[in-house]
């Protein structure tokens, strides 16, 4: 049905762009609405990813897999906030972007489990209620449907009191905890949230791809995804979708250039940089963004 | 007495901030702190309310040792403060200020998935009305004056559940018709049962409005007594204008 208006390229671009909307909307949860520098994320989009993927091959079944690559994640995001805890700014930014790299160095290192640079071949295709999401078209439908699941649960956070609390928490820590509230705690409650969606955001991916290795949740990616965040604007999960969109197809534009494959890699990093420059020069506050980048 | 300070000590690096204070409370009264610049009434302040972690002292709150609890943990006790240099969330509406002043249960975030938005309007309205801050409720805190961000400030301080008020600085820098009316909004508080600790510099406003006086110097209380001891008293004399 969705051949008929969609070539497989295009379907494949969509697919991409709600794994990562649900990324790059949880990042926003955290650094936009909460404050929290963390360069950390695309470690939790990762830790989803492997657990899903080990899980599933272990025999679990997918909405199992998924749920548990979220709470996965999220658990690391809260021993993320305990080792991290008395740091801000620059400082969280350089410890979280270390805890990237050492949950890199454990997938490449832990080869037992990961099968280290190999990476994991064969990760089945979802399979939910007898249902399985063979063809891309398929796949569409179904991670569309869990993107609009999982950003209404962000957006309904969002604009919760408790999301004015974590506003409150980016804003001014310390008047938030004269008031009686547990910053701290805050803090973790937000990150886990984040984790946790990078996490079914980390499922979606291995399952979609079907094959993972750690170099897909390296240092290219947490770029792409903050540029995302930037460009879109901080505290804003209209702003994160929008740019999502347009920084995720406008590489793919460079297709239609017939450039070899290897001039169209260091191209779309260039693109990624140019967008970000010029949003910096003409809109600090990104295109929809409420709050400055401190 | 709604609040005890005793023996209180903080030293920042070799400067003795607070050296040994004691002093008290007493329930619904206005109560200043006040003294030249750099006797550590600030510091006091922030001990108070655990923003600073004292060396040694106690400090009771009706009747219970508070001294080993968090600043969060002991604002939910009941003490409400104001700072200095006005603080605010800066991209929260006055009326997400007041809400989340108001509010003990919106940490739990489940419970607000479900709840959404909160009815507290009523209350929001009549602390907005006490304070005259005349002022659409969705107005930015960015978007106020300098005025009006003090009254958000007060507003903040008098929505959250509270016994004791604590007020620093209320009137700095504030035009006199802003402050004859922040002194007029204490008094009615006052008249209401509430417990007030203010530090202020502006003496007529001090002496006109509080019913005791603790004078401070270079970190301890070299004075106390109502407003007429207080002005007659030759070591306040001393500390504000020399030998």
């Amino acid at each position: 049905m969705i051949s008929a208006y969609l070539s497989a390229y295009h379907t494949h671009v969509l697919i991409l762009i709600f794994i990562y909307i649900i990324l790059v909307v949880s990042l926003n949860l955290a650094l936009g609405y909460t404050g929290l520098l963390n360069l950390g994320h695309v470690a939790f989009f990762g830790i989803g990813a492997y657990t899903s993927a080990l899980l599933a091959l272990e025999g679990l079944t997918y909405l199992a897999a998924m749920i548990a690559a979220g709470l996965f994640a999220s658990v690391f995001g809260y021993l993320l906030v305990i080792a991290t805890d008395r740091l801000k700014g620059d400082y969280l930014a350089m410890a979280t972007l270390g805890f990237s790299f050492v949950v890199y160095s454990l997938l490449l290192n832990l080869g037992e489990i990961t099968r280290g640079a190999m990476g994991i071949p064969g990760i089945p295709k979802p399979s939910i209620l007898g249902i399985t999401f063979l063809t891309n078209d398929e796949y569409l439908v179904f991670v569309f449907l869990i993107c609009l699941i999982s950003v209404f649960i962000m957006y309904r956070i969002v604009n919760s009191p408790f999301g004015k609390l974590l506003e409150a928490t980016r804003d001014n820590a310390v008047c938030l905890r004269v008031l009686g509230k547990n910053t701290l705690s805050l803090k973790y409650k937000a990150m886990m949230i984040s984790a946790f969606f990078a996490g079914i955001s980390g499922s979606l991916y291995a399952h979609y791809i079907t094959f993972i290795d750690p170099t897909s949740f390296y240092i290219s990616e947490l770029i792409l995804v903050l540029t995302i965040v930037i460009v879109g604007g901080l505290a804003s999960i209209k702003g994160s979708i929008v740019a999502t969109t347009v920084i995720i197809y406008l590489p793919e534009l460079l297709r239609l250039l017939e450039m070899p494959s290897s001039v169209m890699g260091p191209a779309r990093q260039a693109i990624y940089a140019l967008i970000l420059i010029a949003i910096l020069m003409i809109r600090p506050r990104g295109l929809f963004g409420k709050v400055d980048l401190e | 007495m709604i609040l005890s300070c005793r023996d209180i000590y903080k030293r920042f690096g070799g400067i003795k901030a607070i050296d040994g204070c004691t002093f008290a409370v007493e329930q619904n009264k206005i109560t200043a702190i006040i003294g030249p610049n750099g006797s550590g009434k600030t510091t006091m302040f922030n001990v108070i309310s655990k923003l600073v972690k004292m060396d040694r002292g106690i400090i009771e709150f009706n009747g219970k040792d508070v001294t080993p609890l968090k600043d969060y943990e002991f604002a939910r006790l009941g003490i409400s403060r104001t700072f200095q240099d006005v603080k605010l969330f800066q991209n929260l509406t006055i009326k997400e200020h007041l809400q989340i002043a108001i509010s003990a249960s919106n940490e739990r975030f489940f419970l607000n998935l479900l709840k959404g938005k909160a009815s507290e309007t009523m209350f929001i309205n009549e602390v907005l009305d006490l304070v005259g801050l005349d002022k659409q409720i969705d107005t930015y805190a960015t978007d106020l004056s300098y005025g009006q961000r003090k009254l958000l400030d007060l507003a903040i301080a008098i929505a959250k559940p509270h016994t004791l008020l604590m007020l620093d600085e209320p009137v700095a820098g504030v035009n006199p018709r802003l402050r004859d009316s922040i002194k007029e909004i204490l008094r009615e508080l006052n008249d209401r049962g509430e417990s007030i600790l203010l530090i202020e510099h502006d003496m007529n406003f001090v002496m006109d409005l509080v019913d005791h006086i603790f004078v401070m110097d270079a970190g301890r209380v070299i004075a106390e007594g109502v407003p007429e001891e207080i002005q007659k008293n030759p070591n306040v004399l001393e500390a504000y204008l020399g030998k």
